[in-house]
């Protein structure tokens, strides 16, 4: 007998999915996608249920469809297309409270997967470089996303120690980013000018949106219960990544930032939150040995992978100084032509300058073809 | 008459500088030796603004070989006169000039050579090719970073080679018992702290990486991750905050930890206690070092308190910036910013024989009076090491 798997939050582009590829695993018979709102794309063989998380009609869906798998996937970052913090936080912690009690309520149950963020560890100047799940946030969220996602984990916790049958697993995962993902990261990236903090160079570690679909999956299939850390390997620091994306930026000290953030906002030009501010500040590492070890799980895609995959689908803005510097290499053959040789043997010499004359002969070659 | 003529500005082509009226002595005796020179009245151009008398000057020298007689005569005459009547001088031509046009292009590429050479060295076109694929890397974000935000390349190319010559030439640092840095492998150097600025951090830094080959991690205090610019200097530098976690986390790594206990007690001691250690906190830095079974490495600064001496506080000021103290150095807010300049003292680095800490059995860290005996011994070494260096030392600066 396969799996029968309910799906909250199938509405918005994560959730349709990661719905329609658990729908294509043979491990599973059914799929059944639950929203306030009907999903705006394809979902395949999902079969689509309209309920609110937010009142106890999803208990009746629980039952009747015999599930035996949860994924919890419809926690959302900002109020954007929800219609405000109030309803946001509402959405958030009361539908999870409601599914949780429903889940309570359901024998057949057996498996919870909650889809939690690294944003729980909050983002500061005292924060430790890498995260392991045992560590706390240096403070506690007091708004917004990060003090919701906190409240969640709580009330998850509190249902494992409820349920014990029930294995439970929370996946921590780092900020999403793929060609298709629309995020506060996401559209923060896509801005023609960059605006980044004065001073700070925020380390940043992501998780390719394919690997959030395998790591759902896997943690539905696999029997492994617990708090992981998800996120792709390498730390890309802020200014690299930029600079990566041939974004222009713009330097403003941290209010600034906040301020251009919120005008974007009210501007719907970007999806900028409050806490957002603190990580392209500071930044966030996580540790993921404990995915590796224990729930078995290895991300396809690096963190600088990922950027160079969601760098496909953006029009370069910037990179002029880049261009200038190719211009400058190609039309000085006879600086770098004649004196290969010396070039190669001090290579020998010491490894380190090998890696930039591969480099610039790879971009060359990609320049030319 | 065909020939446009150059009008000459300045002395007229009158020899020497003099008034401008008579010429100077030397200047005459140049002149009678050689005489006024002859021309044909024909390449003066009549209607210049000189008016026709200097054209019948010219015409009478014309008529014959002149002697210097009539020569001196002729100057003696014209000088009351007027400024316009100078012994006339060839009129220059546009064939008998240079090509104008400047600096040659072949001359240009030629200093340019020599300057790179002189940048560079012999290797140049080599050296350029590289510092060009170099900024390249950085420009387009080509680099790796590690998960601390530590960068190597910039670390070795940038600070390292600005600290160098501050360490050799104003410091005069001189290393001593380098052999006692493992050569692999996780380490805790643990260092007096002093000088009112922590430049004895960035001093010991660049001091391991040229002796020993291996790059010291910092553990910086709050504040250092706090500040804009510093914290990311920092970060791109190897240091991490000083916590557990990431102490931890780096000796595992097989890192090379610096740690400078005393804090901020350190370094804003006033001159007055110069060399006495302050309180090593609370030991954190050994429970770490016993957790992870790496040695401690003792280090002894000499020279450090000196380069800054600090003479009073402003407690007041510090409070409202947020900052542990606002320095008052004998230079320092007197002949702000020539006051940053740190007084050329004399170093000495000793790091002391490692202490082991692999033989305390699993539970050894959390044993706080293990810890204090730990932390006890590091610091007398320290201290002892320090006193030693001392009685050693010349004076301050030599």
């Amino acid at each position: 007998m396969g799996k029968v798997v309910l799906v909250t939050g199938v509405s918005r582009d994560l959730g349709r999915k990661f719905a329609r590829t658990l729908a294509a695993d043979p491990e599973v018979d059914r799929v059944i996608g639950v929203d306030v709102v009907p999903p705006r794309g394809d979902i395949g063989a999902v079969s689509f249920v309209r309920a609110d998380i937010r009142n106890p009609v999803i208990a009746k869906v629980i039952a009747k469809e015999d599930v035996d798998t949860v994924v919890h996937m419809s926690v959302i970052a900002t109020p954007g297309t929800a219609g405000g913090r109030n309803t946001m936080k509402e959405l958030n912690v009361i539908g999870t409270m409601q599914l949780l009690a429903a889940c309570q309520r359901a024998a057949s149950l057996q498996h919870l997967v909650v889809k939690s963020t690294t944003t729980v560890y909050g983002a500061s100047s005292r924060d430790p470089a890498m995260f392991t799940e045992d560590m706390q946030p240096r403070r506690a969220p007091r708004s917004g996303y990060a003090k919701d996602v906190a409240e969640i984990e709580g009330y998850v916790r509190g249902f494992a120690r409820r349920r014990p049958d029930v294995r439970v697993t929370t996946l921590r995962c780092a900020n999403v980013l793929g060609p298709a993902v629309v995020s506060p990261l996401t559209s923060y990236l896509r801005l023609p000018v960059v605006p980044t903090v004065l001073g700070y160079d925020a380390r940043l570690q992501v998780l390719h949106e394919r690997d959030l679909y395998g790591v759902l999956q896997h943690a539905v299939r696999a029997d492994v219960a617990g708090t992981f850390n998800v996120a792709g390997d390498g730390i890309l620091m802020l200014s690299q990544a930029l600079r990566r994306l041939q974004r222009p930026t713009v330097s403003m000290p941290g209010f600034a930032v906040g301020r251009v953030g919120n005008l974007l906002r009210q501007a719907r030009v970007a999806d900028f939150s409050p806490e957002q501010l603190g990580f392209l500040t500071y930044g966030r590492g996580v540790d993921t040995t404990r995915m590796r070890a224990e729930l078995g799980f290895e991300p396809t895609m690096t963190t600088a992978e990922t950027f160079a995959d969601f760098a496909t689908t953006l029009t370069p803005t910037g990179g002029r100084t880049e261009r200038v510097l190719a211009g400058l290499a190609q039309a000085l053959p006879e600086v770098e032509g004649p004196a290969p040789a010396p070039l190669d043997a001090a290579g020998d010499a010491q490894p380190a300058p090998r890696r930039p004359r591969a480099v610039a002969a790879a971009r060359e070659g990609a320049d030319h073809g | 008459m065909g020939d446009a003529e150059i009008i000459p500005i300045g002395t007229r082509g009158r020899p020497g500088r003099g008034t401008g009226k008579q010429p100077s002595s030397a200047a005459r005796d140049l002149a009678g030796g050689k005489g006024p020179v002859a021309r044909p009245a024909t390449r003066r151009t009549p209607g210049t603004g000189e008016a026709g008398e200097p054209v019948e000057e010219t015409v009478a020298p014309d008529a014959g070989p002149p002697s210097q007689d009539t020569a001196q005569a002729a100057t003696h005459a014209t000088s009351g006169e007027s400024r316009a009547e100078t012994p006339p001088r060839p009129a220059a031509r546009t064939r008998d000039r240079h090509p104008r046009g400047g600096i040659p292009a072949a001359d240009l590429m030629a200093a340019f050579q020599v300057a790179a050479r002189e940048v560079f060295g012999e290797e140049w076109e080599v050296q350029l090719a590289r510092f060009l694929a170099f900024l390249r890397r950085r420009v387009t974000g080509d680099y790796a970073v590690d998960e601390y935000g530590f960068d190597q390349e910039v670390t070795q190319r940038f600070f390292m080679a600005a600290l160098r010559p501050i360490a050799q030439k104003w410091f005069r640092i001189e290393v001593r018992g380098i052999e006692n840095i493992p050569t692999d492998g996780g380490a805790l150097v643990v260092s007096n702290h002093s000088g009112t600025v922590p430049v004895d951090g960035l001093m010991t830094m660049v001091s391991i990486h040229d002796h020993a080959g291996r790059f010291l991690r910092p553990l910086g205090a709050d504040l250092v991750f706090k500040m804009p610019i510093v914290s990311t200097m920092a970060r791109k530098g190897g240091a991490t905050l000083a916590c557990n976690e990431d102490a931890e986390r780096m000796l595992r790594g097989g890192e090379l930890v610096g740690v400078w206990p005393e804090g901020f007690k350190g370094i804003g001691k006033p001159y007055a206690e110069r060399y006495k250690l302050q309180r090593f906190g609370r030991g954190g830095f050994v429970s770490a070092a016993i957790r992870t079974g790496v040695p401690i490495v003792p280090l002894s600064v000499v020279g450090a308190e000196e380069i800054y001496p600090l003479v009073g506080n402003i407690p007041s000021l510090a409070r409202l910036l947020g900052v542990p103290y606002i320095p008052i150095t004998p230079t320092f807010p007197l002949l702000g910013p020539l006051g940053l300049v740190p007084l050329p003292s004399k170093w000495l680095l000793e790091f002391g024989e490692p202490i082991r800490t692999d033989e305390y059995d699993e539970g050894a860290a959390d044993d706080p009076m293990l810890v204090f005996n730990v932390t006890d011994q590091v610091r007398e070494t320290i201290q002892q090491k320090l006193y030693t260096l001392l009685m050693e030392r010349e004076s301050v600066f030599r």
